[in-house]
């Protein structure tokens, strides 16, 4: 069993310097190899190396997301969206483009909405000192929706031009031009993922159950909360730079179940490498198959990622 | 002294107790049912013993160390609960399901070493589900998903092991399997056994002692011959049964009488 799972990961890491190489290598603009290279080249070089890493980064953290959600509310269609961060951070940007602030700050003003529509989640499914699984994806439910209408609401009655690319920018995007910007929330994202890690035994007991988990020695209450909070701090994250990118957090944990098993230990790393592959490939076929054009990344990621898990659910038999 | 001491305990869900005023001592090596009515307080006893819920006044005592104070991790060692609902959402593999028996012996990240995998083992073994260690949890018959929770229990290595109706989904043939495995598990391993039935033939046939629970309350602890005599039976079922002896056990065993007939005669 140990043999098998260090195998899958490391078939799996190689697969991403596989694809991240391509995705560097290869772009709209075609440069042969050996110009690549050269110093007239080199922002283009620097231009898909970020892109690459962050596409990586935002694969890996929605995918990690998705897993650990889906564990602690025993829910298949959990997703790093589901609990209103995304929501929240894009009235934060709306309200930010409204009060005329620069775009300089938008990633901190929208990654600052992330946060009160998390904490204004957390307080509204708090039933003393527990908090319910239920609850929990209702306030988060209640918290997208109430944020999305004033969204709506904020944009329709707006005359600024610049607040239907804030639409556009929620439809996610992984162009960036701010190498700082990328290290900060690589920073950030980053340990909360290895944090996520470390409650990997606990994630394993409580998804079969909050009652069993607590007989095998589980704090279920602690759990929940550091889960939510770090799952919460990396879509938040995530979302301030690339919007929202549908369906890699929802499928690809279920894809990476339906190889390595449900095991947490083998299934938050595979999920990472995983997510970052397919996030990376799905970028690059994002900015090269309609060049000069750039499909947005979501319709991407459903086109490739809703085909791929019809195929292995069928092939297996069992779904999740 | 007791492997379980409570003492004057009041507890239930929203501040209105269920359980109240309760004392009992469990000895090592006991069989305990507890049987009782619908809305008696069987199962939030359970979870009062078990620390799934806290008791509001009284105290719990395991091995004279009360649970309040104990690390959750401590308990689970000592302790395992087996639920009567056995449903598992995620393709866990038999295996997988009984190695989590070893949680609350593991340090965060360790992964579970050659012992680990050999008491999971044996405990497949006990259960008789060794030949299924590799299938998937959701392949199998409920009464194999009930042993394979049992496994984990047992892989937990407990001193005291709960039950909550553990055969109430099963047919009478999966009903006594588990009940046999507990029994020479009571026998052979002396572990100390508590469990919640609803069945009052076959908690006669297999318990040593017998809680009858009304209204929070005890109403009547002993043998079964002692517990189950049809007074006792009607006072607090409500219900006219006649009570018999088993031929080849020599345990009580309680028939019901439909009110219909009792009214004719």
């Amino acid at each position: 069993m140990e043999k098998h799972r260090a195998g899958k990961l490391l078939l799996l890491a190689f697969l991403l310097c596989i694809s991240a190489a391509f995705a560097v290598l290869n772009g709209p603009v075609h440069i042969p190899l050996n110009e690549l290279f050269l110093d007239e080249n080199r922002k283009i070089l620097s231009l898909r190396l970020l892109r690459v890493l962050l596409a990586a980064l935002t694969g890996s953290g929605l995918a990690v997301s998705g897993a650990a959600l889906q564990a602690i509310l025993r829910n298949p269609l959990a997703e790093p969206y589901l609990l209103g961060t995304s929501s929240g951070a894009g009235l934060g940007a709306v309200i930010a483009i409204i009060a005329g602030l620069s775009s300089i700050f938008l990633p901190a003003v929208s990654f600052l909405g992330a946060l009160v529509s998390m904490f204004f989640v957390y307080y509204l499914s708090k039933r003393g000192n527990r908090v319910p699984v239920e609850s929990f994806i209702l306030s988060g439910v209640i918290v997208s929706l109430l944020c999305s209408a004033v969204i709506a609401f904020l944009v329709s009655v707006s005359p600024d031009e610049a607040l239907h690319g804030v639409v556009w920018w929620l439809w996610g995007s992984l162009q960036m031009y701010d190498v700082k910007l990328f290290f900060i929330v690589a920073a950030l994202v980053t340990p909360a993922m290895a944090g996520v890690y470390v409650f990997s035994q606990d994630l394993n007991a409580v998804s079969i159950g909050e009652e069993d988990a607590l007989h095998l020695g589980i704090k279920i209450e602690k759990v929940k909360k550091v889960i939510f909070f770090l799952t919460s701090l990396i879509t938040a994250g995530l979302v301030c730079v690339s919007g929202v990118i549908g369906f890699t957090g929802l499928i690809l944990p279920h894809i990476t179940r339906l190889w390595v098993g449900p095991d947490h230990r083998t299934l938050l790393p595979a999920s990472c490498l995983l997510g970052a592959v397919f996030m990376i490939v799905c970028d690059l076929l994002s900015r090269t198959v309609y060049a000069p054009f750039e499909i947005p990344i979501g319709v991407i990621t459903a086109c490739l990622g809703a085909p791929v898990f019809v195929i292995l659910m069928r092939k297996r038999q069992r779904v999740t | 002294m007791g492997i379980l001491s409570v003492r004057n305990i009041w507890g239930g869900y929203t501040g209105i107790p269920v359980i109240k005023d309760f004392s009992l001592e469990v000895h090592k090596g006991e069989f305990l049912g507890i049987i009782g009515p619908n809305g008696s307080g069987k199962s939030t006893l359970l979870k009062l013993l078990s620390r799934i819920l806290t008791p509001s006044r009284g105290s719990i005592l395991l091995l004279g160390e009360d649970i309040r104070g104990m690390d959750q991790r401590a308990f689970a060692r000592k302790t395992a609960f087996v639920s009567q609902d056995t449903h598992i959402y995620f393709p866990f593999s038999v295996m997988e399901i009984t190695l989590m028996g070893r949680i609350p012996h593991l340090g965060r990240l360790q992964m579970e070493t050659k012992r680990d995998i050999e008491i999971a083992e044996q405990a497949l073994a006990l259960t008789d589900v060794f030949s299924l260690k590799n299938k998937l949890i959701d392949e199998l018959s409920s009464g194999e998903r009930q042993r394979v929770i049992v496994s984990r229990a047992l892989a937990q290595e407990p001193l005291l092991l709960f039950l909550d109706e553990p055969t109430a989904h099963l047919d009478i043939g999966h009903q006594i399997q588990i009940l046999d495995l507990l029994h020479s598990l009571n026998l052979r391993n002396g572990l100390t056994i508590v469990m919640v039935l609803h069945d009052l033939n076959l908690a006669a046939e297999y318990c040593g002692r017998i809680i009858l629970l009304n209204e929070g309350g005890i109403f009547k602890d002993g043998r079964p011959e002692e517990v189950l005599s049809y007074q006792n039976i009607e006072a607090v079922y409500k219900t006219v049964v006649v009570v018999n002896k088993n031929p080849f056990t020599g345990k009580p065993f309680v028939v019901p009488v439909s009110r219909e007939r009792c009214r004719r005669l």
